[in-house]
């Protein structure tokens, strides 16, 4: 008797886009402009790969959003969010500058947010000087 | 006879000194299963004898704010008289699906997703009305996850004072230092909510934190 032999199984990865957002696209937008874009982007299975960073109170919204969306969109069950900001152990004196240049600049140019669906991203591994992006198969 | 009275002098003019104060709001913030339950739990059966929440493997088993009111916390001779309000864990992704490796039905866990939304959102609604805020995180996961990062960093621009505590310290792959590493500017206490370990350093900061906004 021959084993049949068991055909490898098919895992097909759903169609994404990996968007860049650089932050003069944002810049003028309210907060609430700000985060529908980016939840509209993510419904669209949309890796977003953003210039800056949100404010502290933006990203709780975004969370909330998040949550309010979930079971009203079909399919969607969440975002993966990551920041990274290259002066994250700044000496004082580099914070005061850095201050500065966020408050010249109105943003924290140096940051780069990521956010994506889970649908397509598994996992967002962080620490300080990395981010690993792990994606659903 | 006399002294009976003194006694009771003295405790009409202190209650009536003191009754205006009003209760320290603490409140237990984290990703899901982090311990805060478990946490509040513990102090709440050590001073009124009584638990706040049911504690469960599965996540998001807390899916409304719980309160405790009047829980008078003694340490070293002090009290202070707090409102506890453990909340339900904050994340950014829900899926129903998870739940169903804990052998949840499948329309349970819709259910549970559900509420677990709901909570969150009422988490986060809560978070002006604290007047001190103990972040509470799982030691053996890893700290920079965006949540704890996004909690901590509302918590500080509301000027609400935090305290971290990095839970689970009885276990192996515990890791208290990480915590700290990655939360440098705030006090970070390495405790076991389940065996009570190192709780009187939690009682000290959360007294010392709870002072300042007296």
């Amino acid at each position: 008797m021959v084993a049949k032999k068991k055909s490898p199984q098919k895992k097909t990865l759903n169609g994404f886009a990996i968007q860049f957002i650089p932050y003069t696209e944002i810049k003028n937008l309210s907060s609430s402009e700000r985060i529908k874009k980016i939840l509209d982007l993510v419904f669209h299975n949309s890796i977003l790969i953003i210039q800056g960073r949100l404010r502290p109170e933006e990203e709780l919204r975004l969370t909330e959003d998040t949550m309010a969306m979930i079971g009203h969109v079909k399919n969607f069950k969440g975002i993966e969010i990551a920041i990274i900001s290259p002066h994250e152990n700044r000496s004082p004196m580099e914070k005061i500058k850095h201050t500065l240049a966020t408050k010249l600049s109105g943003a924290d140019l140096g940051a780069i947010t990521i956010v994506g669906p889970v649908s397509v991203v598994k996992e967002i591994k962080q620490d300080p000087k990395k981010i690993e992006l792990f994606l659903n198969k | 006879m006399v002294m009976e009275s003194f006694k009771g002098f003295f405790k009409k003019v202190f209650s009536g000194v003191f009754k205006n104060k009003k209760d320290v709001k603490l409140g237990f913030y984290g990703p899901p299963n982090a311990g805060k339950t478990s946490l509040a739990n513990r102090i709440c059966k050590d001073f009124t004898g009584e638990e706040m929440g049911s504690v469960s493997k599965v996540p998001h088993e807390t899916r409304h704010v719980q309160f405790k009111e009047k829980v008078e916390i003694s340490y070293k001779g002090k009290t202070m008289m707090f409102k506890m309000i453990d909340t339900p864990g904050i994340t950014t992704r829900v899926d129903y699906e998870e739940f169903l490796k804990y052998k949840v039905k499948k329309g349970d866990a819709k259910a549970r997703a559900k509420e677990a939304t709901q909570g969150i959102i009422e988490s986060i609604k809560w978070l002006d009305d604290m007047d001190v805020v103990v972040v509470v995180l799982d030691s053996t996961e890893n700290p920079y996850n965006q949540v704890n990062i996004t909690i901590v960093g509302n918590l500080v621009a509301r000027k609400i004072p935090v305290l971290v505590l990095a839970n689970k310290s009885d276990l192996k792959k515990a890791d208290i230092k990480g915590i700290q590493e990655a939360f440098p500017e705030y006090p970070v206490i390495g405790i076991s909510a389940k065996y009570g370990k190192n709780l009187d350093e939690f009682y000290e900061h959360v007294f010392k934190l709870a002072k300042r906004v007296k």
